[in-house]
């Protein structure tokens, strides 16, 4: 008999799942279908999770199961970020019954397309981390040593600074973002290890940044010890591949699966990399 | 010489702080991990880091009452000079994790906002927001990213730590990983190597735990000689929503605001829960504990919903194990103002608004207090020596072991929000040990003759490829794992039997068997998960046979391995007189079993088996003393058992608090 979804919709007994698949980076890509059964309360995670229990297609041919990245399974982690029917979410919250709803014929899954493909829907989002380290994403302080509390914060503050600390380097807002483009190096023969990182580096500093970083330089800017050095972050912001290159599309703001408030954070870094740019000129 | 390193596997909480302390120290790291460490599992804390702070103390509380609430809570089962260091630093810690710009919640004047935890009295826990875990966790990450920039950290992300390198003495001096894209796998000479991998919760197939926690890295250090400590405590979490691929973490409060735990009293009735009239429905807890209702203590909460479900057959599902817990006869508006939160996860998982419709939870296993035995070197004053190279050692020379997957600090139960304190403590404590251990150490592993450990890559590379050789047809690791789950969750998480964790064991052994068998899907070498997943099968099998045996031979009841067939006994004579006698003889009875009991449970891998010996426990600060919750006669064993304590005390000639003298005898080590 067929399981009853929570909200009284028959669900059916099995369903299909188009997955978009490459064996490697440079390989070709291509579209492969599995037939899953329908369990109760089943997310892309456990879809995925079936498909590596038993990776079969349609056709009955055996295959190599599917790549894919997750960890936490609460969505809080970042790892999992796919593009589920279109649009890029993260897998461990997308229930298998809203989206049959959707569609009750089947559910596409794809990998990310603004980073690297490594396998399947597994992708190399070290720029974002690289990006990070561009606009000192952390506190400067002396040291680890017990120096008593920090500055004292008004709970106003906390609640500006909460929701950007939440960033979970998932890469939806990027994805969506129309000035962020993909970067893919490959290493050459000759290349050792180390030099290819400094040339990946290199192409990632002059890139767009993205929106999650810039919000993250807000938020240590906005911090009572991080605006020590707000001016090397709005420097990092100045830079090549900085803010400059935002639209204002706003398209990031809408797919953030915690909801920060990226548009604000893009708006005060704009006004302040603007007033520290004037200033920058008069000191010369 | 080569400069001299540290290799820190794991980069959670405890590994981030390591990393971060040692590089200040001005030594080298290197970080590998199965994740990005941002992605590590410790982001799913949500509920807070206890410590004492200025409110606290004026209350009356103290780091040595922190202290007491931790070891009683833990029912004596762990060291106490490790656990006495730690809640006094925990103040330290939280000040530290401020000025490294957590967002903890504020109070109206701007201090840190604390709130109340189980097992203690006092408002110790810092939290912020509904993710205390993540946000403790960015700000190692990105002071250890600062580090990273300048060239003092080196991570290596998608990793898998093989095992670790052992020279003719048995020293450690590197270990080997395998890159989870390439596959490559290589050697990494170290002159330390610390473990900090978290727990092992996927041995029971589904838990509240992350995808990673495997506990293959303790396995392999296991494996390879490290001794590994009370395997068999292991804390299960009453309310988790049983989902397909995980089973995530419902917290308390839902039933701190109101919530009712019932089944339908028919087995499996399928009408709709509300249609479902009241005297029809069985409000277990509140009525085996019309005291306390459905606010029963966490592990007495588990105990009764677990055997509704399995000894009652009661479930509110057939073929799956859950019961209700009922919000909706509570006003939806109220509950979105005060639960908001935490029904909101109900809701993105469940797809059902839980304000008008009941949840369906059931327990899961949380958080593995056993682990990788950890050393440590006590001053006069029964704290820590900092900078002692032995705190956090394993038993394998320059090999350390932190957080999680540490043994050390939470006995045979773990208070909530103390884990996030023991991560970062054992991390950042560890560092100046090994600041010291360089100085005595001659040469550098990098110095080492090559052929170390290029045998060692090649015995790695020589299993890998013959796993990926395997015929085809054979056993399939996913549907091996999902049996292993089974077998554990039924005989060793909450009510234990000797009779079925004998019939476990043998199962256990037997998959075991089988999963040396396992035939891969994916045959190829590029970013291939399966046989990553098949490894880490074979590695849960020893962890599994220590727990189970652990569990086995532990014929008593302490903390969360509870074996009701060693229960202690409620008291039955009516009268005083014979209620004193009674108390005087489970008084007897207690120290009796601490005589044999009170003792870390520790296992060898002999090559198939763990071998189980125990050891001593330092309760030289604080006297072990009986957990009453719920018993017959709580208040004359009380009487009898302060009595007996004022003589003790008076013929050893201690004064105070009963510090420093082992009343119990055979106790002390
Ligand atoms: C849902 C939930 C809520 C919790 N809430 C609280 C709370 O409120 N308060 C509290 O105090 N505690 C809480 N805990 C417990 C606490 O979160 C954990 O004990 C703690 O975060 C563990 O940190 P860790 O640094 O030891 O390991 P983890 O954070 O688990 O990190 C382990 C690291 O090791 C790496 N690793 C593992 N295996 C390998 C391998 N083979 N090779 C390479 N790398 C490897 C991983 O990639 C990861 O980086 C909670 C736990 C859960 C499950
Ligand atoms: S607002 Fe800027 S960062 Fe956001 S999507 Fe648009 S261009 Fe990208
Ligand atoms: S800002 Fe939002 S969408 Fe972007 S990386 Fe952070 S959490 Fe993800
Ligand atoms: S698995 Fe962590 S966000 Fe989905």
């Amino acid at each position: 008999m067929a399981d009853t979804s929570h909200n009284g919709h028959k669900a059916p007994d099995s369903f299909e799942v188009r997955i978009l698949r490459q064996g490697g980076p440079g390989q070709n890509s291509y579209w492969e279908r599995h037939r899953v059964k329908h369990e109760q309360d089943m997310n892309v995670i456990s879809v995925l999770q079936r498909i590596a229990a038993n990776a079969q297609t349609v056709d009955g041919k055996s295959v190599a199961p599917v790549a894919w990245d997750c960890n936490c399974l609460e969505e809080v982690c970042g790892a999992c970020t796919m593009v589920v029917n279109g649009r890029t979410r993260q897998a461990c919250t997308a229930l298998v019954d809203r989206l049959l709803e959707d569609n009750s014929k089947e559910i596409e899954l794809q990998p990310m397309t603004k980073f690297p493909v490594l396998r399947d829907l597994m992708v190399d989002r070290s720029r974002m981390f690289r990006s990070l380290q561009k606009v000192k994403a952390w506190v400067p302080v002396d040291g680890y040593y017990d120096m008593g509390p920090g500055p004292k914060q008004s709970r106003e503050q906390q609640e500006v600074a909460y929701p950007l600390s939440e960033c979970m380097s998932c890469g939806c807002c990027l994805e969506a973002c129309p000035q962020y483009t993909k970067v893919e190096l490959t290493q050459r023969d000759d290349e050792s290890d180390a030099d290819f990182q400094k040339r990946k580096n290199a192409a990632y500093d002059s890139s767009f940044i993205g929106a999650a970083a810039i919000s993250q330089a807000v938020l240590f800017n906005s911090h009572p010890t991080g605006k020590n050095t707000a001016g090397e972050r709005l420097d990092a912001l100045m830079d090549e591949g900085g803010i400059q290159v935002c639209g204002n599309a706003q398209n990031c703001v809408a797919v953030c699966p915690k909801e920060i408030p990226l548009t604000t954070s893009i708006a005060k870094a704009g006004r302040a990399t603007t007033i520290h740019a004037i200033k920058k000129w008069f000191d010369r | 010489m080569a400069k001299k390193r540290v290799m820190i596997v794991g980069g959670g909480l405890a590994g981030l702080a390591a990393a971060m302390k040692l590089a200040e120290l001005g030594i080298d790291v290197d970080m590998m991990s199965l994740t990005p460490v941002k992605r590590s599992h410790s982001v799913c804390a949500q509920g807070g880091i206890n410590a004492c702070n200025d409110q606290t103390r004026q209350l009356g509380d103290s780091e040595w009452k922190h202290l007491d609430d931790t070891v009683y809570g833990g029912d004596f089962l762990q060291h106490q000079p490790p656990v006495k260091e730690m809640t006094d630093w925990a103040p330290k810690i939280i000040d530290l994790m401020d000025r490294l710009g957590v967002t903890f919640n504020r109070t109206t004047e701007g201090f840190i906002d604390r709130r109340r935890f189980g097992g203690t009295l006092y408002k110790r826990t810092a939290f912020a927001g509904a993710t205390t875990g993540q946000q403790l966790l960015y700000s190692l990450d990105e002071q250890v990213r600062r580090w990273e920039s300048e060239g003092k950290v080196k991570k290596y992300e998608f990793w898998d730590f093989l095992g670790p390198v052992l020279d003719e003495n048995g020293n450690c001096r590197g270990c080997i990983g395998q890159d989870l894209v390439s596959m490559e796998i290589r050697a990494f000479p170290a002159d330390a190597v610390v473990l900090g991998t978290g727990g092992c919760g996927l041995i029971y197939g589904r838990s509240t735990m992350s995808m990673v926690c495997t506990g293959s890295a303790a396995s392999r250090a296991f494996q390879a000689g490290a001794k590994y400590g009370n395997g068999e405590c292991i804390q299960v979490h009453p309310t988790a929503i049983p989902g397909a691929d995980k089973l995530r973490l419902m917290s308390e409060s839902a039933r701190g605001e109101g919530g009712r735990v019932w089944v339908p009293r028919a087995p499996q009735d399928t009408r709709d829960p509300k249609s479902i009239p009241e005297a029809e429905r069985y409000y277990f807890l509140e009525e085996r504990y019309p005291e306390y209702g459905n606010l029963v203590p966490r592990d007495i909460a588990t105990r009764e919903i677990f055997d509704i479900c399995v000894n009652e057959g009661l479930s509110v599902e057939q073929g799956r194990q859950c019961v209700y817990l009922d919000l909706t006869h509570i006003d939806a508006q109220e509950l979105t103002r005060k639960l908001g939160g935490i029904l909101a996860i109900y809701e993105k998982f469940q797809g059902v608004d839980p304000r008008f419709t009941p949840m369906k939870i059931f327990p899961a296993v949380h958080y593995s207090m056993g682990g990788l035995w950890a050393d440590y070197e006590r001053t006069a004053e029964g704290g820590l020596q900092l900078a002692s190279p032995v705190n956090q050692s394993t038993n394998i020379p320059n090999l350390y072991a932190i957080g999680e997957c540490d043994y050390q600090y939470h006995g045979a139960n773990r208070l909530g929000a103390n884990s996030l304190l023991s991560c970062i403590f054992s991390g950042l404590i560890v560092a100046p040990g090994i600041e010291t251990l360089f100085e005595s150490q001659k040469g550098a592993a990098a110095d080492l003759d090559a052929s170390l450990f290029s045998r060692e890559v090649k015995r790695h590379q020589a299993e890998h490829d013959a796993l990926l050789k395997r015929p085809a047809g054979h056993e399939n690791p996913y549907l091996i794992h999902q049996e292993l789950g089974e077998v554990m969750t039924k005989s060793a998480t909450v009510v234990r039997r000797n009779d079925q964790l004998d019939a476990a064991y043998a199962t256990v052994m037997e998959l075991h068997e089988r999963a040396k068998n396992c035939s891969l899907s994916d045959t190829g070498n590029w970013t291939n998960q399966n046989v990553v997943f098949t490894k880490a099968l074979l590695d849960m099998f020893p962890l599994a046979k220590a727990i189970v045996k652990g569990a086995l031979q532990r014929d008593e009841c302490r903390g969360a391995h509870y074996k009701p067939a060693f229960q202690m006994p409620s008291l039955k004579c009516e009268d005083h007189a014979g209620r004193r006698r009674e108390a005087e003889q489970w008084c007897d009875r207690f120290d009796e079993n601490n005589k044999k009991w009170l003792k870390s449970t520790i296992a060898t891998w002999n090559g198939n088996e763990p071998d189980i010996t125990y050891e001593d426990v330092d309760t030289s600060l604080i006297t072990p003393r009986p957990r009453l919750y719920g018993l017959v006669g709580a208040e004359v064993i009380e009487e009898v058992w302060n009595e007996r304590q004022a003589k003790r005390q008076a013929a050893s000639g201690d004064q105070g608090n009963g510090a420093k003298t082992p009343v119990v005898a055979g106790a002390a080590s």
